[in-house]
């Protein structure tokens, strides 16, 4: 059943026939797509079409009825989130579920992987390699704060950052590791023009600098159109089309799914 | 100068050293230093200024908040740390008790056989007591925490009390096992011959000598310095792992799971772990327990006594703050045993209202802890110590001039 790969641009992010229910709801029905290597592909569609079910799926957190989630050649089918992290994917949640009551930086520390302190043992044994890897992962979090410009609320109660700020820290925790892929649930929503620039320039940097690939969720066309490419379009749980942003916006079918469709019809 | 008086002083010498070194801020040298002279003026004015009985008094007072003290610990490392609601603190303490019972006391011989059953008598060593007793109850939490840490809050708060009812009525009606609904009697004491002849075979002959004018009634002091130093052992060991990537980790998790587990946290393991944990410090609490006692029951392992009073003390002295556990488990310690003389004093006003009420007095000290616990939830959750901020002291500071 070996069938060779296709040589050049390779899928990192594989999904094949997926199918979720809740009870009697298809959240998501049979749905397929691949992600390319190195490329910002953009997941849109209309609310409840399943996108952020997709992505805890793929992450892990939901089981799914059937289907298939390969990351390069790995079957992570229902791997725990953990495992799948440790595969090299990171993910950002639609609304930023960030650590309140610890620091930024230490929010950011946390994601750090292979932490050796993190085996109780050995801070009672090892203390100083366990020091010596806290200095590594301080000035880690350090450079990614800057990076995002966060240097100002270092210390600060993760709690307490605006909402813009907490989008960020989520995007800023993915970069506490080397992602192979990040997928980013709706980066943009709540927040202003300003920040939501920064945010995309942020992303394409790290595509274009450090050859991490991106999926992301967004509701904002604007962006989805300067940003993505190509861009996925789901509606009721199904992959409807792939193109290019331009090819998607004048689809009839994505017209359709949007404004007409299922809520027409009702 | 009372020579016995001083000669009780000295146990308190070096448990108020410890407690210096926890609470005097600075430099370290400084620590020691002021830590040393404290604890010299302090044993010498309790020694100078009480009578034997109250410093007697003084003595179990604190041995009974020290083993209060460790059992809140034990809560702080599930519930301050990680956040598990665990209602069956009593399940714990009582399989730590009785296992350290069973392991320490010898099998009953003679005519006291006849009248008192054990499953097993093994007669070791006081250490090895608490060390199995910490064991046993750390592998059933483990064996709780399989099942049940995949509940959240209120559902694992009545799985835990749940169990721990269960455990109590093994030791109520199982009279093979540990004696049944009789005392199990007996339990020996660590160092005991400190005080009484003869002497232990270890002592030098100077500490014979400072020792002579004490008698068995004054072993409240022996066992008080060998719980502080026990406490200090617990307290450094848990602060050590609380301020730490782990202890980070932990508090990761009970803030956002999905985040954690999403930063490549093994959710579910690591929350087993501070469970755990916390399992095996109430099991060392009760094995201390159990010596101090001498004899234990079931019915000193009933809910409100072993397990919601601890929650009072951690939640006024502060969840999430190995210190505050202690520091609560003093002062409700405290409420909790003074209360009972202010309801004799109130006895006349008290009959006032009711000529019943001067004999149900016991109750109103229920009450009065209720009442401190919604009054802390409502105006101070965070209780008098708070949670620290910075969680891992492995982490260098910011550099200055930021």
């Amino acid at each position: 059943m070996s069938t060779a790969a296709p040589q050049g641009k390779r899928p990192l992010l594989r999904v094949e026939g997926l199918v979720k229910d809740f009870g009697g709801l298809r959240a998501i029905d049979h749905c397929s797509f691949e992600v390319e290597e190195n490329t910002i592909t953009g997941l849109i569609g209309p609310n409840g079409a399943g996108k952020t079910t997709m992505f805890n799926v793929i992450t892990g957190f939901f089981r799914p009825d059937a289907g298939r989630v390969f990351l390069g050649d790995e079957d992570i089918t229902a791997l725990p989130p953990h495992e799948v992290f440790k595969r090299g994917m990171c993910r950002t949640f639609q609304i930023p579920r960030e650590h309140p009551s610890m620091s930024v930086i230490e929010n950011l520390m946390l994601v750090a992987p292979d932490q050796i302190g993190e085996k109780f043992w050995n801070c009672w044994i090892r203390p100083a390699e366990v020091r010596r890897q806290e200095e590594e992962i301080r000035a880690r979090a350090e450079e990614v704060l800057a990076f995002v410009e966060l240097t100002h609320v270092t210390e600060e109660y993760a709690g307490k950052l605006s909402g813009g700020q907490k989008k960020l820290l989520e995007l800023a925790r993915t970069l506490m590791t080397d992602p192979k892929i990040v997928l980013l649930d709706e980066p943009a929503a709540g927040v202003n023009r300003t920040l939501m620039k920064r945010i995309s320039e942020n992303i394409e940097t790290l595509r274009r600098e450090r050859g991490i690939t991106f999926l992301l969720i967004e509701h904002d066309m604007n962006m989805v159109m300067n940003l993505c490419n190509p861009v996925i379009v789901m509606s009721e749980g199904r992959d409807l089309m792939v193109g290019r942003p331009e090819e998607v916006q004048n689809d009839p079918r994505v017209l359709e799914a949007y404004l007409g469709g299922q809520y027409a019809t009702a | 100068m009372d020579s016995a008086q001083l000669a009780r002083g000295s146990f308190f010498i070096l448990p108020l050293f410890l407690l210096g070194l926890m609470v005097i801020p600075g430099s370290r040298l400084v620590k020691v230093v002021l830590s040393i002279i404290a604890a010299f003026v302090i044993t010498w004015l309790l020694a100078t200024s009480l009578n034997a009985g109250v410093f007697t008094y003084v003595a179990s007072f604190s041995t009974m908040a020290m083993i209060y003290a460790i059992l809140s610990l034990g809560l702080n490392s599930q519930w301050g740390m990680s956040g598990h609601v665990n209602f069956g603190i009593a399940a714990f303490f009582s399989i730590g008790a009785f296992t350290s019972a069973l392991v320490t006391t010898t099998m009953p011989e003679g005519v006291l056989a006849s009248y008192s059953a054990q499953a097993f008598g093994l007669g070791m060593p006081y250490l090895v007591g608490i060390l199995v007793a910490g064991i046993v109850s750390a592998i059933l939490g483990w064996l709780v925490a399989i099942p049940v840490l995949r509940l959240r809050a209120d559902f694992l708060a009545i799985a835990t009390l749940g169990i721990a009812e269960i455990i109590r009525l093994i030791f109520q009606n199982e009279r093979w096992l540990a004696n049944g609904p009789q005392p199990l009697r007996g339990i020996p004491q660590p160092w005991l011959c400190l005080v009484k002849q003869p002497n232990c075979s270890w002592e030098p002959q100077w500490l014979v000598d400072w020792l002579s004018p004490l008698g068995a009634r004054d072993y409240s002091f022996v066992n008080f310095l060998i719980v502080a130093v026990l406490l200090a052992v617990i307290y450094l060991l848990l602060e050590r792992i609380s301020n730490s990537p782990w202890g980070r980790m932990q508090r990761a998790i009970r803030d956002e799971e999905q985040s954690a587990a999403m930063s490549g946290k093994a959710v579910t393991y690591f929350r087993i772990q501070s469970f755990v944990i916390g399992s095996f410090i109430m099991g060392v609490g009760g094995a201390i327990y159990a010596s101090y006692m001498v004899a234990i029951d079931y019915s000193h392992f009933l809910p409100l006594y072993a397990t919601f009073i601890i929650w009072v003390m951690l939640m006024l002295g502060g969840s999430g703050n190995n210190k505050g556990a202690i520091l609560g488990a003093f002062v409700i310690w405290f409420v909790w045993t003074g209360t009972e003389t202010m309801i004799d004093w109130l006895a006349p006003a008290l009959r006032l209202i009711s000529d019943d009420l001067p004999s149900r007095g016991a109750y109103l000290r229920w009450m009065l802890v209720a009442v401190m616990l919604g009054a802390i939830v409502l105006f101070r959750p965070q209780g008098i110590l708070k949670e620290r901020k910075r969680v891992s002291d492995f982490m260098p500071r910011a550099k200055a001039g930021k």
